[in-house]
């Protein structure tokens, strides 16, 4: 573990220090773990598909580790004083990729027409939307019927990925044959696919940010044992192993390899946060001291030091701290099997097992479950694991058949895109394991978050969250556990690869090799 | 009696063969007094090579569970689920087998082809996928292995009730008027026990395989420790961590071996044919 933090503590100092002047050429190997869908970004957003993808299509902004947004296809930007218009200027001699020149009906039609049809989390967004207009070739304007926080937070290539108006206006979108070979402004253009094997993607040399990309081609290799995926690192098949792509196990003796840096840097705006479920309707669950005394019982330190390497960070709430409107003044749970027995007592459990549905995502989530499992027990609590994969986790989450149940989520780096939907209690429905599928209610937390969101300046949102954080904390809906760090593991040559809070998924237009 | 041990110890394989068994057993029935924690029980840091720390004979795994405890657990289900799952596919299998054998005909038509159905999909594969069906649980795990090891039996047994039924004893039993199910239970079955004993010997052990490449595949019960969920779990990290895996690997070879050399052994002792020749 001392030595990767050493690597860590390296890697910080390159991006501090002097940086060395880009060098153009090569080609970086990289595993791409699953094998994505579709590369077609406005209509496919999984992890996968975004991670490939954001290299080939762009957003107005990309944003750095601290969730600020930076210009990408909008050279600058502007929010009027009430916060209902948004202006964004268009970069110059955009080309898409086949040599149609980019304007602002593309954004338009994108953000209006298209991903309003095919992409549920940004249409929910847009509700607060009353027009996009395009005044000029280069300008674009949104214009809100009431101020919303997030909105800034939008325009990321995953969330609002712009797509050619000239290629998809009046046909069916999922049945466009462009769809296969995808087209966007981005840096890398899209060269070949070979299912089960690899996808190719080569240099755009009409970039718009001249100089750049650096690289000629990124190779995505498509290996689907975790195991094999390690061994192409080590034996020097791929350069970059992107977060998730091996499992916590191999982490560290993967890291110790000579020329490997590792960072874990690059996920601020997802902020994946892990918790568990509990089912608030019925059984022992639904007791707000049995839900606390969860709290005290789990070692999460342990889960965080023996199955992530050490890597991320103690969850305190609802909020990651890599999210806006973090905040700390919450009460604190720490590991307490006494305390934990005790509340358990106090609470009347009377030795019903629970089930415990841990997650089907590999080795490290089925470990995790039977940690948690033994913390449990000597707690006092009977805990029923039950087995299960991908398609049976879905449909017991969805259907509200559990007790407690792992799992993680995104943050999209604003408590009103990705935290809100797990708590408030209009998100409430059978059939999906993304709302919220606990069933707390309190009208309280829903008028809370329903504020903050429309709230115009960052101190009332803070006040706010301040707020609706510390009743969350207090009730427990779900039991937090950790916000997740996914390590990308890169060969120490392949430089400036994580620079923006999506990390790989749009760092491969500064990136470049050493010789 | 003492025929038989006479004879059966003759065949050294089958003597050894005892003594691994009586082994494992004892570790078995022991376990919750060598180790009366719970199995998956963190107790110590995690990747602990064996004997490196006092009490940890055999090292911790992933999480810091001590292996050795896993290993004498694990051989309780592992024992457990090989005894059961073979009476209950005996008990299917032999009266299916005996009244095929004893009727003939178009009941022996009937029972052959139900039986051949069984045979024609892959042990393995319908035991994967009746698992799965039902969700993994020590019952479900019984029940598979039973209904994938049942038709061996069933056509062993036919074959040797096809030959006894045309004895004179089974004959006479006929004309004294007793009743078929009689005949079959007190004159046939008793005679044919020999093989359906090797063969039950030989059973367990497959079904011990079985229920070893299930967990293995994460396919097990998950709220009990077994030798194949232990490989299956210690296989990520078989680089870093050989002993994981290696130790419940060791435990089923040794098992699986016993049971084989018992039911060779067995064979020998029991066979009329070669005991007239030595």
């Amino acid at each position: 573990m001392k030595r990767l933090v050493l690597a860590f503590s390296a890697l910080a100092m390159v991006a501090g220090g002097a940086v060395a002047e880009p060098v153009s050429g090569g080609r970086a190997n990289v595993v791409i773990q699953p094998e994505p869908p579709s590369l077609m970004l406005g209509l496919v957003q999984n992890g996968p598909t975004q991670m490939v993808a954001g290299n080939i299509y762009e957003s107005l902004l990309r944003y750095d580790h601290d969730l600020n947004p930076m210009p990408s296809l909008a050279k600058s930007w502007s929010v009027s004083e009430d916060g209902k218009t948004y202006t964004f200027t268009l970069q110059d001699g955009v080309k898409w990729h086949d040599g149609t020149a980019f304007s602002a009906a593309d954004v338009v039609f994108t953000a209006d027409v298209f991903l309003r049809e095919t992409h549920a989390r940004l249409r929910a967004s847009l509700k607060h939307v009353e027009s996009i207009t395009a005044p000029d070739d280069s300008t674009v304007v949104f214009q809100l019927k009431n101020p919303f926080g997030p909105f800034i937070g939008i325009f990321e290539a995953g969330t609002m990925p712009i797509v050619p108006k000239h290629i998809y206006e009046g046909t069916d979108y999922k049945k466009n044959p462009a769809n296969n070979t995808p087209i966007g402004t981005g840096p890398f253009k899209f060269a070949d696919w070979v299912k089960g094997s690899h996808i190719l993607l080569t240099k755009n040399e009409a970039y718009w940010d001249e100089g750049k990309p650096y690289l000629d081609e990124i190779y995505w290799h498509v290996i689907p044992d975790a195991n094999s995926r390690a061994v192409a690192f080590e034996t020097g098949k791929v350069d970059v192993l992107p977060g998730g792509s091996i499992e916590n196990f191999d982490v560290e003796r993967i890291s110790n390899l000579p020329n490997t840096c590792v960072t874990d840097k690059g996920w601020e705006y997802f902020g994946p946060h892990a918790f568990l479920w509990l089912n608030n309707r019925q059984g022992p669950t639904a007791n707000k001291q049995f839900r606390q005394a969860l709290m005290y019982a789990i070692d999460r330190n342990f889960a965080k030091e023996v199955l992530w390497n050490g890597l991320g960070n103690l969850a305190s709430g609802p909020v990651s701290s890599s999210t806006k409107f973090y905040s700390n003044d919450v009460t604190q749970y720490d590991y307490n099997p006494d305390k934990a027995r005790e509340l358990v007592k106090a609470s009347g459990y009377d030795g019903t097992p629970v089930r415990l549905l841990p997650m089907p995502y590999g080795e490290t989530w089925l470990r995790w479950g039977e940690a948690v499992k033994q913390n449990l027990q000597e707690a006092g609590i009977k805990v029923e694991s039950v087995a299960t994969d991908v398609a049976g986790w879905n449909q017991k989450l969805s259907e509200w058949d559990y007790d407690i149940a792992f799992t993680y989520l995104y943050q999209y780096g604003d408590p009103a895109l990705g935290v809100a939907r797990t708590y408030v209690s209009t998100n409430i429905a059978k059939g999906s394991p993304w709302n919220n599928v606990g069933g707390y209610e309190s009208t309280e937390v829903d008028n809370l978050f329903g504020e903050a969101a429309l709230a115009v300046t960052a101190e009332e949102r803070q006040a706010l969250y301040n707020k609706v954080q510390s009743k969350l904390v207090d009730d427990v809906p779900v039991a937090w556990l950790l916000e997740l760090g996914f390590p990308t593991i890169h060969r120490c040559n392949v430089k400036s690869l994580v620079n923006t809070a999506i990390g790989v998924n749009d760092g491969f237009k500064d990136a470049y090799i050493e010789k | 009696m003492k025929d038989f041990w006479t004879k059966y110890s003759r065949n050294i394989g089958g003597v050894a063969g005892i003594v691994i068994l009586a082994i494992v057993l004892v570790v078995a029935i022991g376990a919750p007094l060598l180790f009366p924690d719970s199995p998956w029980k963190m107790v110590q840091r995690p990747f602990l090579p064996p004997m490196a720390v006092d009490g940890m004979l055999l090292g911790t795994d992933t999480l810091g569970r001590n292996v050795a405890a896993g290993v004498a657990h694990g051989a309780r289900v592992s024992l457990l689920i090989g005894l059961i799952s073979t009476v209950v596919a005996l008990a299917i299998g032999i009266p299916i087998g005996a009244t095929a054998g004893y009727f003939g005909g178009i009941v022996d038509d009937a029972l052959m082809r139900f039986t051949e159905f069984f045979q024609t999909v892959p042990n393995f594969a319908l035991a994967i996928v009746l698992v799965a069906i039902f969700q993994p649980s020590i019952y479900s795990i019984v029940g598979a292995i039973s209904i994938v090891s049942w038709p061996p039996v069933a056509r062993l047994v036919r074959g040797e009730v096809l030959s006894l039924r045309k004895r004179e004893y089974v004959e006479a039993a006929i004309l004294a008027g007793q009743s078929n199910s009689k005949i079959i239970l007190t004159q046939i079955l008793p005679n044919a026990m020999s093989p359906i004993i090797v063969l039950g010997s030989l059973m367990v052990a497959t079904a011990i395989l079985l229920e070893s490449s299930l967990s293995f595949l994460g396919l097990g019960d998950p709220n009990v420790i077994s030798w194949g969920y232990m490989i299956g779990a210690g296989r990520t990290v078989i680089r870093q961590a050989w002993w994981i895996s290696f130790f419940p690997g060791i435990a089923i070879l040794l098992t699986v071996l016993a049971l084989n050399l018992i039911g060779e052994g067995l064979n020998d002792a029991l066979n009329p044919r070669l005991a007239r020749k030595s």
